[in-house]
C-alpha cells in the first residue's frame, strides 16, 4: 500500500467552443498536470473535447440534498419572475 | 433516527424511484442499496479491468497492422470503462484502494468469463463478438437505471462498445470466409466461447437471489434468462450467416414461442469457475495483484515529485 495516495480529480470536458465546460467525472493523479493528460486518454478518447479543466475534488463545496427544502422551494412561489405572469392584451404580437 | 422514520424514508425513496426520479451520490438512501450499488458496480469496474488480460495476450501478436490498432483501441477502451465504474463507485463512499483491496483479496469477484484462456487468434473474434455482444445486453438497461453516476457511465460505456462486438464479428467473417484451417479455427473459437458466453448472462431465474430488488431499483430490467434468450436470437443467425455452427445438439427454431430452444447448460462448470477453479483464475489474480505491488514505486515516487513541486512554488510565491 502507498503510503499517501493520489488525490481524486473532478474532470471538465468542453466538447466545442461556445459551449460551457461540462462535468464528465472523476479520477485519480498525483497533480494537476497528470490529472489533465490522464483525463485526455480516459474522457476524450474520441474527440469528446477541445478544453479540459480539472479540479480537485476536495475543493468542491456542494450543497446539501437535505436543505434543499430552503435553498430552492423559495423560487416555487415567485411566479412574478417569469414573462406569462404578466396580461397583455391579444393585439400585441411579440414582447 | 427511530425505525419508523427510516421506514418513512425507505417508503419515500421507492417512490421517488418508481417515478423513474434518480438517485444522486448526496442524497439519502438505504444501506442496502448503497452496498448492494457498492458491490455491483465495483464488480463492474474489475471485470472490465480483467477483460483486458485476456486480450492483451495477442496484441503483439495481431496479424495484421489494422487488427492491432482495433485491439489495442479495444483494450484502451476497457481500462476506460474500468476507470469511469470506479469512479462512479467512489461516489457511495468507498476508496478506489478499498475496491483494489477487495478484489486482490477475492473478496470482490469480477466475470467468470475472464478466466478462460485465449489460445488463439479467432478468440479474439469470439471474445469481441459473444462476450462483448452478451455485455451489451446486459449493459443496455443499465442506461436506465436509478443511480445517476452509475446511469451516466454507463451511458458512455455502451456508446463506445459497439464497435468491440463489430470488431469480433469482423474477424469471424474473415477466418470463416478463409482456408479450411482459418475456418476450422473460428468455428474451434465459437465452440469454445459459446457456452461460457450464455453463462456470463447469469445463473437461471429459479437460482438468482438479487433478481427482485435489482428489478426495483432498475438495477435489472430483465430476467438472466429473458437477456439470454435474447442473446441467443440475435446470434444464431450471425454464426449461420458466415456459416459456423453453434455448439448445441439441441438448439431448435420455435414456431410457437418464435425463438430458439437450446440444450442444458453446465452450471456445474459456472460455479466451479465462480468459485476460483476455471482455467485461468490464478494466472489473472496473479496479474493484476503483480500490476498492482510493481507499480507501487511508481505511484509513490510521482506523490513525492508532485508533494516537492508544491513546497517549490510555495516557497517561490513567499
Amino acid at each position: 500500500m502507498s503510503k499517501k495516495n493520489w488525490p481524486l480529480w473532478e474532470i471538465f470536458v468542453r466538447s466545442k467552443n461556445g459551449l460551457e465546460h461540462r462535468h464528465v467525472g472523476s479520477l485519480h493523479a498525483a497533480d494537476s498536470e497528470m490529472a489533465l493528460e490522464n483525463a485526455r486518454d480516459v474522457y476524450t478518447r474520441r474527440n469528446e473535447g477541445v478544453s479540459i479543466w480539472v479540479v480537485e475534488s476536495i475543493n468542491i463545496t456542494a450543497s446539501n440534498p437535505e436543505n434543499n427544502g430552503e435553498l430552492f422551494e423559495p423560487a416555487h412561489d415567485k411566479v412574478y419572475r417569469h414573462p406569462t405572469f404578466y396580461d397583455l392584451p391579444d393585439e400585441v404580437k411579440h414582447m | 433516527m427511530s425505525e419508523e422514520q427510516i421506514k418513512n424514508l425507505e417508503t419515500q425513496f421507492e417512490a421517488r424511484i418508481a417515478r423513474d426520479e434518480k438517485i444522486e451520490p448526496k442524497d439519502w438512501m438505504p444501506e442496502k442499496y448503497r452496498k448492494t450499488h457498492i458491490r455491483q458496480m465495483s464488480q463492474h469496474a474489475h471485470s472490465e479491468i480483467v477483460g483486458m488480460l485476456p486480450e492483451g495476450n495477442w496484441i503483439s501478436r495481431a496479424p495484421s497492422l489494422r487488427r492491432k490498432v482495433a485491439l489495442l483501441a479495444k483494450v484502451q477502451d476497457e481500462a476506460g470503462h474500468g476507470l469511469y465504474l470506479y469512479s462512479a463507485t467512489e461516489t457511495l463512499g468507498i476508496s478506489r484502494e478499498e475496491m483494489y483491496e477487495q478484489l486482490h483479496s477475492g473478496r470482490a469477484k469480477y466475470s467468470s468469463i475472464f478466466n478462460y484462456p485465449t489460445i488463439t487468434w479467432a478468440d479474439m473474434g469470439a471474445i469481441g463478438w459473444l462476450v462483448d455482444g452478451a455485455a451489451i445486453i446486459n449493459q443496455v438497461p443499465l442506461c436506465n437505471t436509478s443511480y445517476g453516476p452509475y446511469a451516466r457511465a454507463m451511458i458512455r460505456v455502451c456508446k463506445e462498445e459497439s464497435f468491440h462486438q463489430r470488431q469480433g464479428y469482423e474477424i469471424m467473417i474473415k477466418l470463416a470466409n478463409g482456408t479450411p484451417e482459418q475456418k476450422e479455427l473460428a468455428q474451434d473459437a465459437l465452440n469454445r466461447w459459446w457456452w461460457p458466453s450464455l453463462m456470463m448472462l447469469g445463473p437461471t431465474d429459479a437460482e438468482s437471489i438479487h433478481t427482485e430488488q435489482s428489478m426495483k431499483w432498475k438495477l435489472k430490467r430483465k430476467s438472466n434468462d429473458d437477456l439470454r434468450q435474447q442473446f441467443i436470437d440475435q446470434t444464431v443467425p450471425q454464426a449461420e450467416l458466415i456459416g459456423l455452427t453453434i455448439p448445441d445438439p439441441d438448439l431448435k427454431w420455435n414456431e410457437e414461442s418464435n425463438s430458439y430452444d437450446f440444450g442444458e447448460i453446465d452450471w456445474d462448470e459456472f460455479w466451479q469457475v465462480v468459485k476460483g477453479h476455471g482455467p485461468c483464475n490464478k494466472e489473472r489474480m496473479k496479474a493484476r495483484i503483480g500490476a498492482w505491488e510493481e507499480g507501487e514505486w511508481v505511484r509513490d515516487a510521482a506523490m513525492a515529485y508532485a508533494d516537492k513541486k508544491k513546497e517549490r512554488k510555495q516557497k517561490q510565491a513567499v
